[in-house]
């Protein structure tokens, strides 16, 4: 089979195994000891590893270097990248950039609004410009050309192509319902090679929207890997289900969690079941896992989901 | 229409302490209609600055007049007779408006009395919402007569993002519908949905602002 950029997380899909990935927030300060330290915790534990771009518009050390830290740290990373900062120049600099730092996976997201980042304790940068020249969509097909045509954006070539597996993102619950997978469909046609998807707790909608994805020949394409997020209390179940768009938490699953005498271990518990039932979806192809700044809790679930060892790949 | 709201007092206060007599300039035009510059509004706040003015120690006289449009010359004009007689114009006309005093009367400073926020529609008494960006490269044909721009907070062009709220609002503001569900509403029930499948390419932004300061020449229409 011929590969597109030859990546770690492409040869596991490939090779027909169910693929974990797990989400490395990059650290608010230079410290690049923070990433190896997270990089040791996870280490063997998944096929590659996700490092935000800026996640909720706050400011963090970049994706690329984060990228780049894991890479070196001998863990694969696959890097995210946001439409909110950068216009179609530096987006497809930043790409030739991180392919000369060896980094083959990319996910595209049009990213969180900079009014985001004003939440909670920070002030954030609420009256930041933003950028927004291309949307996820356009991106993905800059990514697309960049490695099947050695072409940039306006048709002008480029030296060499530029490999990447191609990701995106895909929220298959939220408003409006009946778009969503026609979304899918143009992320899959616009560039896509896999999907990550927004947080599952309601298996069975979940489950019905991959079937009608499935039934358009969708999950031949492209390869989804369903999102999983630790819940760590009621109250979290309760913000994701009321506040995160595209969020869907069963009332049963949050009152299950307040009637538990250790949230954190039954949080642990929901996270096992819920990669459990993904996995006989037809067309869940993987998990992408989040454990938001509470990475320590990952091995123990991926150990008691049965992910373990990951595959062996030839590189 | 243009857009404009009112800058805090205290803001108008602090750049106006120190003189003796302005000009509290209106505009009987946008502004006017969008409830921030017309006479109505220039007579409702040269009382409050006069006072609050006064109470900082800074007594200060303000004549006002509000001519039909600040954007025109000819309108301008108007304003000739007065300036001599003032130290400073305070003008509640939108940016352009502003800009036009300031330049026909180059030797006195116009300071901007409101924000010029937007293009909007004003959908019902005391709401307008914002329809248009200017940004030169028009898709409404596309969009079912939704604008994507101005109404996605991320100008998105091919679909809504991940953050549209169960009833159809944005994740920013639970007052400001998400444009792109609107969008799926109407080309769903003209039956169109698939349309909404094409991927839209990168837009042109260079038509407005993006291109450089945009100037426009019709020699049709020159002198």
């Amino acid at each position: 089979m011929k590969l597109r950029a030859g990546s770690r997380l492409e040869r596991v899909l490939a090779a027909g195994h169910f693929a974990v990935t797990v989400e490395v927030g990059p650290p608010q300060g230079p410290d690049a000891e923070v990433i190896r330290r997270k990089a040791e915790l996870l280490r063997g534990l998944a096929d590659a590893y996700n490092v935000t771009d800026n996640q909720t518009a706050v400011v963090r050390m970049s994706s690329i270097a984060g990228a780049r830290l894991l890479l070196e740290a001998g863990l694969e990373p696959v890097m995210q990248m946001t439409c909110r900062d950068r216009n179609r120049i530096a987006l497809q600099s930043d790409l030739l950039g991180a392919s000369a730092l060896g980094i083959k996976n990319c996910l595209c997201l049009s990213g969180d609004h900079q009014k985001a980042s004003a939440s909670g304790k920070l002030k954030g940068h609420p009256g930041a410009k933003n950028v927004y020249d291309v949307d996820s969509i356009q991106l993905l097909a800059i990514l697309k050309g960049l490695r099947d045509q050695a072409v940039q954006s306006s048709g002008d070539p480029i030296e060499q192509p530029s490999p990447f597996f191609i990701g995106a993102a895909w929220t298959p619950l939220a408003t409006p319902e009946a778009f969503r997978t026609l979304r899918l469909a143009k992320k899959i046609e616009a560039g896509a090679d896999f999907i990550q998807t927004q947080a599952v707790f309601d298996v069975p909608r979940f489950a019905a929207a991959v079937a009608k994805a499935r039934a358009m020949g969708l999950c031949d394409r492209v390869a989804i890997l369903a999102g999983i997020i630790v819940p760590r209390s009621a109250r979290m179940l309760r913000y994701l289900n009321e506040r995160v768009p595209g969020v869907e938490v069963p009332e049963d699953l949050i009152r299950r969690m307040e009637a538990a005498p250790q949230p954190a271990t039954e949080g642990k518990r929901i996270a096992k079941e819920t990669i459990k039932a993904v996995r006989v979806i037809p067309g869940i192809r993987g998990v992408h896992l989040q454990a938001i700044e509470n990475e320590a809790v990952l091995p123990e679930i991926i150990h008691s989901a049965d992910l373990l060892p990951r595959p062996e790949v030839k590189m | 229409m243009i857009i404009a709201e009112w800058k805090p007092i205290p803001e108008l206060v602090r750049k106006l302490s120190g003189h003796r007599r302005i000009l509290l300039a209106g505009c009987a035009c946008c502004v006017a209609e969008c409830a921030a510059g017309g006479e109505r509004e220039v007579e409702t706040l040269a009382p409050l600055l006069r006072l609050a003015l006064s109470v900082e120690g800074h007594p200060l006289e303000i004549v006002t007049r509000t001519v039909e449009r600040q954007c025109e010359w000819e309108f301008v004009e108007e304003l000739a007779e007065i300036i001599p007689k003032v130290e400073a114009v305070l003008s509640l006309a939108c940016g352009i408006g502003v800009q036009a005093v300031a330049e026909r009367f180059p030797e006195i400073t116009v300071f901007p009395g409101v924000n010029t926020t937007s293009l909007a529609l004003r959908e019902e008494p005391g709401l307008w919402t914002a329809r248009c960006q200017a940004c030169g490269d028009c898709v409404l044909g596309e969009t079912f007569g939704l604008c994507p721009v101005a109404r996605c907070a991320k100008s998105l062009q091919n679909g809504p993002c991940g953050g549209t709220r169960k009833n159809g609002k944005c994740e920013l503001d639970e007052n400001v519908d998400c444009v792109w569900n609107l969008i799926v509403e109407r080309a769903a029930k003209r039956g169109q949905l698939e349309s909404l499948l094409r991927i839209r390419e990168p837009k042109n932004w260079s038509n407005s602002f993006h291109g450089g300061p945009q100037r426009m020449l019709r020699e049709d229409l020159r002198p």
